[in-house]
């Protein structure tokens, strides 16, 4: 099944089986393995990417469902020079990324939350990464990161 | 696997009554998961997902919520102080919020959906279309077991509709985590001053989410002895809230599963049903 | 470090300094390639088919439907496995495909190679096995019931550690007797089991797998694909946590098979259901302890009965029973001690290695027991433990001398001195609250409570086994300079080893650039595995003696291109040559050929128990104290945990921020142990084998934490330097459950917690006479039944040094 999407702001074709999920097609079809599979059902937000600007669990879209849609994922995130987002450099500089698995899906969730919020208090932000689990952290130092990145990019 | 993207609801309607067994898709939050793992292969898969006209969302004399509306618009567009809120509030995550639906969380008709509860203590009627026509359904008559439902093939649900609530409601769910759990049991609470009337619905604790019709004549004669009706500051007796949550408990129907014990499960519908009523009767004093 | 060769400035981003991970900008960007990114051309997809059954004789086999299906490549069974049919991490007792009896729910049985993920599944649901079900152990304490179904050759018992210790019969003033249940929890670890076998020309394979230690897997793969190990080459692919859960094969021999086989690479990713099937779990334990105390505080008798469940394999069963046991009176002087300790064989899922390998269980008992003694005494929590607290020089109820850095009693009191929370505001958020989203509760009917617990554990393996790790370093010119590379087969697991490596060859060096080369079997000695928080001490220690032999070199080749003799003062610092203290010139002219030097490093000797369970059997250790504070809505029986101070004994933090990483990661993985995580089995089957179920802490479960570490430098190893993964797991749960038990009142004595516990629904599980103590040989460190039948036979550690 073709599937024609925006990804990163390039049009991409893809023929996916039909039962994929958006996902499976970034990562085995278009070779985006940016976004990570942990669990497949929504519980751990490794996969989340935006959907037409709003984030979502890239595993419970149906990849046929993000035809002619938008999707924005972490392989895309960092600058045309590939230079890191500030969200990225955040993690870096906080000890925020230990195995790394859940990083792509965190970091993707924490822009999205600055981007809505850019002030956003601690309970807003540990709302706001509910979605998205971490084993090897304990969450100590992402909290770290999303206050050094709202503090950079708050900065002129 | 055949996959079919409408963009309009006639045509939706138009391949699900060619195909009997085709499956709507909207936010994928249950199929997508079943998908993943194998446990379903769908002949045809139908994305609902682009019809607008599922997006509606009508609050005049009666609200209309269309199947479509996610937990995320839900969550900012009511009032936080709402049972509609809570429960959208309660509901996974922020990804799990922005696409989830009303029509998936009926469509799924599990017992522990967190919308479904709120819909029953609305009295909420249950509206599907087809390419023959419309019907509505009491949301009692629309839930049939444990993840079964009245819809028959080639049928959508457009959305649920109730009488615009006059009163205050609360909705709560208890689970083993802070965040992202399918709910133990819940509670919504809806407070009808044009009816004089309390309704209770609980969810997690029965094969369907359920009413609790003693429990609701117990709290309207426990408004009325205090002369509340008339006066929301005259509040009933303290005791009226633990008897209420003793009533509520008495009309679940809880089992044990791998996340709870039927002996939990029925001693927190209890207490959340208690406190519910608590914090529903303080919110019609404008709090 | 000589004293002769000394840097005058520390270089930067070397030991000491919290600088950024080297693999962390890969990570950031999505672009670390762990097991599950990999792919080669014309790869295929495997898939395995398990039994649905927890003690079963397989009857028959058919693939011919699964073979029938377009796109299926290879569909293979016990008989083809190409050499030996057993493997094993201590000894081979586990089938690479179930042959004629299937012992667990989710043993392997056959697996297959398609075309696409979609059609090994379908060829693997059209496999049709059937099975005659045998009665089945569902329950450690059946495993030694007369009459239970023998489930190996050698019996149900694995393993028996029984330690006595001066006179256990001692009397005592007060006695406290309690029985203690923990869970099975898992490691969950997001990264799944995945790995990618590629055929080679030459007969052999390279694989590509997620794993803690590539000579161990090498180890065991060989001798089944019938190929001598130069032959197998297994590569480290990106691992996405491990926390003990890799340290056991899990598809690399299944992939190899397959690839071998078709000819083709196979890749082989497991969902989370099949990862939840596909590695061991941490034992659950009972615990039966008896502590008696003097009336002033002093324990003076602990009696100890453990019994845990290994599963239907070994796996690392008889490491962790020996752990268990010898850690089961917590970090306290106790003159008199008698412990037993069993690990049994069940059909229920295989146990292993798990972050605390068998100390979280029994500090969860012992800690309980002192709160109890100190209530029964009317002391302080706090102050009977100072009372009691190892120092060095105690004795432990092994007999071994802690000659170890042992700060606990500073370790105590700076986690007692932590302030805690401030009172809750006056209108908090319903997310701030006992439930969290779910909106139910009210500050009115909240209670606060405040738990205290220490416990320790070893680091490197214990017993005598022969550990070592091997580290080669390079020292280059590079384009931009020096440019030194770190060649291990040590696994970096996203605990930090590899930032660690790097700071150590800078410091030692002086050079800027650190690389490493690949991690794999080939062109390296093993460095041994990724666990036991062993690697700063094992493959540090390598790397350091690498480094310092590479100086070494450098600085002769500096002393010979000036024509000096060998005590001249010569020094490199940051790539410059320094004859007293003046700069001559870059160390690049002094770098070709590049220096080179390999060196093993291994831990000081330690040995086996004897009869009495008595030996010098660890290595070393690390304490931990952690004091929870929780809030409790005790009508709905839901915990908050409010704040977490934890202090660790760390020796000497090599990178600081790593190590608060390392604690405070250890600490949501026992917060989770406590409140919420286990694996629900029912007849050997788990039923909530997905993350909708499995339940691990969210940001939203996670407190506040404030962490400190006592850096009191182990003697002997680089730097004084202690492993730090492990300690902060051990304590976190006992020290949760005892602030939930302040809150409530309530007994308490099985973790996880349930709401059913905190309300009454539940009751504490009763005090009952324990099990008798099998009748095997005790300490022997493979069922002697085993042994015996094997002349010859070397058990993986020995049993006492100089026997």
């Amino acid at each position: 099944m073709l599937v024609r999407l925006r990804v990163d702001g390039e049009w991409r074709e893809a023929d996916a089986w039909e039962g994929s999920s958006l996902l499976s097609m970034l990562r085995d079809d278009l070779g985006l393995t940016g976004s990570k599979n942990a669990c497949e059902e929504g519980e751990c937000g490794s996969c989340t990417v935006w959907l037409d600007g709003v984030l979502a669990c890239s595993c419970l879209v149906l990849a046929a469902q993000a035809h002619d849609r938008d999707v924005g994922t972490i392989d895309g995130l960092a600058g045309d020079e590939g230079d890191l987002h500030p969200v990225q450099r955040a993690f870096l500089d906080s000890g925020a990324v230990q195995c790394g698995f859940c990083t792509p899906g965190l970091v993707v969730a924490v822009t999205d939350l600055l981007e809505r919020d850019p002030d956003p208090s601690e309970l807003a932000t540990r709302e706001a990464l509910s979605g998205n689990l971490c084993r090897c952290t304990g969450y100590v130092k992402i909290l770290d990161a999303v206050r050094l990145a709202r503090r950079r990019l708050g900065e002129p | 696997m055949e996959v079919l993207l409408p963009g309009t609801l006639d045509q939706a309607l138009g391949s699900l009554a060619e195909r009997p067994h085709a499956r709507p898709i909207a936010g994928g939050t249950d199929l997508m998961v079943a998908l993943n793992r194998g446990d379903e292969r769908p002949e045809a898969i139908v994305d609902v997902s682009r019809l607008a006209e599922l997006e509606s969302w009508h609050r005049n004399g009666r609200v209309v919520l269309g199947a479509g509306v996610t937990y995320s618009r839900v969550l900012a567009d009511s009032p936080g102080d709402d049972a509609l809120t809570e429960a959208a509030r309660a509901v996974g995550s922020p990804q799990i919020r922005n696409r989830g639906t009303v029509g998936g969380n009926l469509g799924t008709a599990s017992p522990a959906g967190d919308l479904i509860p709120v819909l029953a203590a609305r009295d909420a009627d249950i509206e599907l279309v087809s390419a023959v026509g419309r019907r509505s359904l009491p949301w009692h008559e629309f839930l049939t077991g444990p993840k079964t439902t009245a819809i028959v093939p080639g049928e959508l649900i457009a959305g649920a509709s109730w009488p615009t609530p006059t009163g205050p409601s609360t909705f709560a769910k208890v689970g083993p985590r802070n965040a992202m759990v399918i709910s133990i049991c819940s509670v919504c609470v809806q407070v009808d001053e044009g009816a004089r009337a309390v309704r209770v619905a609980i969810g997690s604790v029965g094969p369907v989410v359920l009413r609790a019709p003693d429990a609701e004549a117990f709290a309207h004669d426990a408004i009325e002895e205090a002369g509340g009706w008339g006066d929301p500051s005259r509040r009933p007796a303290e005791t009226a809230a633990a008897r209420f949550g003793e009533l509520v408990a008495a009309a679940a129907r809880p089992i044990d599963d791998v996340r709870s014990t039927a002996a939990y499960r029925r001693h927190a519908v209890r207490v959340l049903a208690a406190r519910a009523l608590t914090r529903t009767l303080g919110r019609r004093l404008g709090g | 470090m000589s004293d002769m060769e000394t840097f005058v400035d520390r270089p930067r981003g070397g030991i000491g300094e919290s600088i950024s991970r080297p693999d962390g900008e890969p990570k950031v960007r999505g672009a670390f390639a762990y097991g599950s990114d990999l792919w080669a051309d014309g790869a295929l997809w495997a898939r395995t088919v398990r039994s649905p059954h927890a003690h079963a004789r397989i009857l028959s086999v058919d693939i011919g439907p699964a073979l029938a299906i377009p796109g299926v490549h290879a569909v293979l069974v016990s008989d083809d496995v190409p050499g030996e049919r057993l493997y094993g991490l201590e000894f081979p007792d586990q089938p690479v495909l179930a042959d004629d009896v299937v012992r667990y729910v989710g043993e392997p049985v056959v697996v297959v190679a398609g075309d696409h993920p979609e059609t090994a599944r379908r060829a693997a649901d059209a496999v049709r096995v059937t099975y005659e079900p045998l009665e089945a152990i569902t329950d450690m304490e059946q495993a030694t019931a007369p009459g239970a179904p023998e489930l190996h050759p050698w019996g149900n018992v694995l393993r028996h550690i029984h330690i006595e210790h001066g006179d256990p019969g001692a009397d005592a003033d007060v006695w406290v007797e309690g029985y203690y249940e923990t869970g099975m929890q898992d490691q969950a670890a997001l990264g799944p089991e995945a790995g990618l076998a590629v055929p080679a020309d030459d007969g052999g394979v390279d694989l590509y797998v997620t794993t803690q230690w590539l000579h161990a897997d090498r180890r065991q793969i060989a001798p089944c694909l019938g190929l001598p190990e130069e032959l197998v080459r297994v590569h480290l692919a990106g691992v996405g946590g491990a926390f003990g859960s890799r340290e056991d094969l899990h598809l690399h021999i299944h992939a190899c098979m397959l690839a071998r086989h078709t000819g083709r690479p196979v890749k082989m990713v497991y969902d989370r259901a099949e990862s939840f099937l596909g590695h061991v779990h941490r034992h659950p334990a009972r615990i039966w302890l008896r502590h008696g105390a003097a009336r002033d505080g002093r324990l003076v008798v602990v009696r100890a009965r453990l019994l845990i469940d290994g599963g239907a394999y070994a796996s690392s069963s008889t490491a962790v029973i020996a752990n268990a046991s010898t850690f089961a009176a917590g970090p306290y002087a106790v003159p008199n001690a008698a412990i037993d300790g069993t690990a049994v064989s069940t059909n229920n899922p295989p146990c292993g290695a798990m972050r605390g390998f068998g100390a979280p269980q029994v500090c969860f008992g012992h800690e309980a027991q002192m709160d109890r003694l100190a209530d029964a005494l009317g002391i302080d929590p706090i102050e009977l433990r100072l009372r009691n607290v190892l120092r060095p020089g105690s004795v432990m109820p092994t007999g071994q001398v802690l000659r170890s850095s042992a700060p606990v009693e500073e370790l105590v009191r700076r986690c007692a001195a932590i302030p805690e929370p401030p009172p809750r505001s006056a209108a908090p958020d319903v997310l701030e609250l006992p439930g969290g989203a779910g909106n139910v509760a009210g500050p009115d009917t909240l209670r606060r409570g405040v738990g205290f617990a220490i416990g320790y554990k070893n680091f490197a393996y214990s017993e005598g086994f022969d550990d070592s790790a091997e580290a080669r370093v390079t020292l280059s010119a590079g384009p931009e300079g020096p440019l030194a590379e770190i060649r291990t087969a040590a696994v970096e697991v996203g605990q930090g080893l590899l930032t660690v490596l790097t700071q150590i060859a800078r410091t030692e060096l002086g050079v800027g650039e650190v690389r490493f080369a690949p991690h794999d079997t080939t062109r390296i000695g093993s460095a041994g595995s990724s666990s036991a928080s062993r690697q700063t001490m094992m493959a540090g220690g390598a790397v350091h003696a690498a480094c310092v032999a590479v100086r070494g070199e450098l600085l002769a080749r500096a002393r010979a291109a000036l024509g000096l003799p060998a005590g001249a003062d010569v020094e490199v610092v940051d790539g410059r040559i320094l004859l007293e203290g003046v700069p001559l010139g870059d160390i690049a002219t002094l770098l070709e050929p590049p220096v080179s030097a390999t060196e093993v490093y291994r831990h000081r000797q330690v040995e086996g128990f004897d009869e009495l369970g008595q030996g010098d059997v660890h290595v070393a250790f690390a304490f931990a104290a952690e004091r929870a504070v929780v809030e409790v809505d005790e009508e709905l029986g839901l915990v908050r945990v409010l704040q977490i101070a934890a202090v660790q004994d760390v020796g000497h933090a090599l990178n600081p921020a790593g190590v608060t990483g390392q604690i405070e990661g250890g600490t949501a993985q026992g917060v989770g142990f406590a409140l919420m995580e286990e694996l629900v089995l029912e007849g050997g089957a788990i039923r909530n084998g997905s993350f909708t179920d499995y339940l691990i802490p969210t940001i939203l479960d996670m407190p506040a934490m404030v962490s400190e570490v006592i850096e009191d430098p182990e003697p002997g190893v680089a730097y004084g330097a202690k492993g730090v993964g492990e300690p902060s797991t051990i304590v976190a749960p006992a020290a949760v459950a005892a602030a939930v038990r302040a809150a409530t009142g309530r007994r308490l004595n099985r973790i996880p917690i349930r709401p059913d516990d905190i309300v009454g629904l539940r009751e504490p599980l009763p005090w009952r006479e324990p099990p008798e103590v099998p009748d095997v040989v005790f300490q022997t460190p493979l069922p002697a039944i085993w042994l015996a039948e094997r002349p010859g036979a070397e058990p993986a550690q020995p049993h006492r040094l100089g026997e």
